[in-house]
């Protein structure tokens, strides 16, 4: 049995013992639950995979003279400004301004939301154009001038989901090629796309969410942020495995860190061919073991790690809710799966190498007492499931 | 038999020449073509595969030079940008040759080997970090 504040204390003194979520399954294997318990005082998780539902705030300061910003633009990227006068809200899905989408279908979706991220963190200059019907306190009606992160009073990341405990396996069961947000999908089944950080992935780690909360200091693309918030979608109650690991999509976290402090290779601009844009972000969360059933949970292997096989072409988009079957982690990450008497290719948007690195550097500052632990405000809901929109006649 | 991979650039006036006819009549060269940009008036470019004796190959080139012909054996068509790569793994299912593949199959992190690349362009239009790109 350990407190935050013992462990906290540890790390300060450069005396904790840290391991990755990789290490710790074989440090468990060999020395026991109880020793290791006794020995390990926290486990690093990481993440860094593709993933919607993240933008942020930018503030870029007054103009002379001022103005009360309505409509901008970031490289021609629309930016929602119904905020305050200079502040704004970047989406990582938004599309370029006079992007083709899918009208040439498969569209290629280059450039977005995402990817102004990705150039702000790269200390890249991008464009600001925005309009106003001005004021008197506010008089300027147009302005177009390029700026850098550093120019921005705050450029702050909010993203409202992340971190999904546990996801689809995409495939194709149809006579045609699909292009999913899971990437292109062959007919007839012959290819599919899991995305997860699997036995890294920080909520399949802490499964009913003993440690991580409201509040949580995390690890995000380098910068030290929190958990805000439960994530949009935030939908515990699902079918769980003996382990108590969900068995589809389950949790996720609102997340939230300084852009001024991240590093670019882990705030990536994502184009989906056939889609549309999104952004990837590295997390990494750390698991104060506090005590034994809290290791017992990262020790998780990717072969207990069981994801739902949905076919894109029918069932997911009409919402029907069927899963066609269950793969574990370690046959997906084999590369090769065979699934209803099939021989399917596996391949991955979620880049287990690089949670893996982002597991290190967590592991590294905590060792070097540069990152201490929180305890969360407030737990996260652990009963709650996710409702369809509903399309009513009338009200 | 040897076979090397190379990258040809023509400079505008040369696209008219039957080059690979002559690389193969007379130099005894096996000729596989993985890709080509060759437009009139224009410069163009040729990605492929030559067998033959050291000494056919050698010979052939020369003779390639000789009308102000780049050849390139380290160049290749398909450009893979390790730093821009995140290794998310999703090229791998759809590259035929393993051009792009895993080295360690724990770490899982990726790596492109350009002997292996056909220039099929799949990873091109399907990276989603613009990792892979085409030189022409
Ligand atoms: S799809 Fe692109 S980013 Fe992903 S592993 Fe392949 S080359 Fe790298
Ligand atoms: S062009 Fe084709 S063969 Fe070459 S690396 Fe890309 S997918 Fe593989």
């Amino acid at each position: 049995m350990k407190t935050y504040e013992e462990i906290n204390e540890k790390i300060a003194a450069g005396k904790a013992v840290v391991l990755t979520a990789d290490e710790i399954i074989d440090y468990v294997d060999k020395n026991g639950l109880e020793t290791a318990a006794k020995e390990v005082d926290v486990v690093t998780t990481a993440t860094f995979g593709p993933m919607c539902s993240s933008g942020c705030f930018l503030n870029f300061g007054h103009s002379k003279p001022k103005m009360r910003i309505t409509e901008a633009w970031l490289d021609d990227v629309p930016a929602y400004a119904g905020v305050a006068a200079v502040d704004v809200y970047l989406g990582a899905t938004q599309l370029r301004y006079n992007d083709p989408a899918n009208l040439y279908h498969p569209g290629e979706f280059r450039f977005g939301g995402g990817h102004v991220m990705e150039k702000l963190v790269a200390g890249k200059k991008i464009q600001l154009f925005g309009l106003s019907y001005g004021t008197d306190d506010y008089p300027r009606r147009e302005i177009r001038t390029w700026i850098d992160i550093n120019d921005l009073n705050q450029a702050i990341m909010v993203n409202p989901r992340n971190c999904y405990q546990n996801y689809n396996v995409a495939v194709n069961c149809s006579e045609k090629e699909i292009y999913t947000y899971l990437g292109y999908l062959k007919p007839g089944m012959k290819n599919l796309t899991y995305c997860s950080a699997t036995q890294l992935s920080p909520l399949l780690n802490d499964p009913f969410y003993m440690t991580i909360g409201i509040g949580t200091r995390i690890w995000i693309a380098g910068a030290h942020g929190h958990v805000y918030a439960e994530g949009t979608q935030h939908a515990p109650s699902c079918k769980r495995g003996e382990n108590d690991v969900p068995m589809g999509g389950s949790g996720t976290l609102a997340l939230t860190g300084d852009m001024k402090r991240m590093q670019p290779e882990f705030v990536r601009g994502v184009s989906l061919r056939g889609y549309g844009v999104s952004l990837a972000v590295g997390v990494g969360i750390p698991i104060p073991i506090l005590n034994e059933a809290i290791l017992k949970y990262t020790t998780v292997r990717d072969r207990e790690i069981l994801a739902p096989v949905v076919d894109y072409a029918t069932d997911y988009p009409e919402a029907t809710g069927k899963v066609l079957g269950y793969l574990n982690y370690e046959e997906l990450k084999s590369g090769e799966v065979t699934f209803m008497d099939k021989e399917v290719k596996a391949g991955s948007l979620s880049s287990y190498a690089g949670a893996l690195e982002i597991a290190e550097i967590l592991k590294a500052e905590i060792n070097d007492g540069r990152f201490l632990l929180s305890s969360p405000m407030a737990p996260l809901v652990r009963e709650q499931s996710m409702k369809p929109l509903v399309i009513r006649e009338n009200k | 038999m040897p076979t090397r991979k190379l990258l040809l650039y023509f400079s505008k006036c040369e696209t008219e020449k039957p080059i690979v006819y002559r690389l193969v009549k007379d130099y005894n060269l096996m000729i596989n073509i993985f890709r080509a940009k060759v437009t009139p008036d224009e410069e163009g470019y040729l990605v492929l595969d030559v067998a033959g004796t050291d000494e056919d190959i050698n010979n052939g080139l020369e003779y390639v030079k000789s009308f102000g012909v780049t050849v390139n054996e380290t160049l290749k068509g398909v450009r893979w940008d390790s730093v821009k790569c995140t290794s998310c793994g999703n090229c791998i299912p759809r590259c035929p040759t393993g051009a792009l593949y895993y080295p360690d199959k724990h770490a899982l992190k990726v790596d492109f080997d350009p002997t292996q690349c056909i220039e099929c362009l799949n990873c091109i239009k399907n990276c989603p970090f613009d990792a892979c790109r085409s030189l022409f």
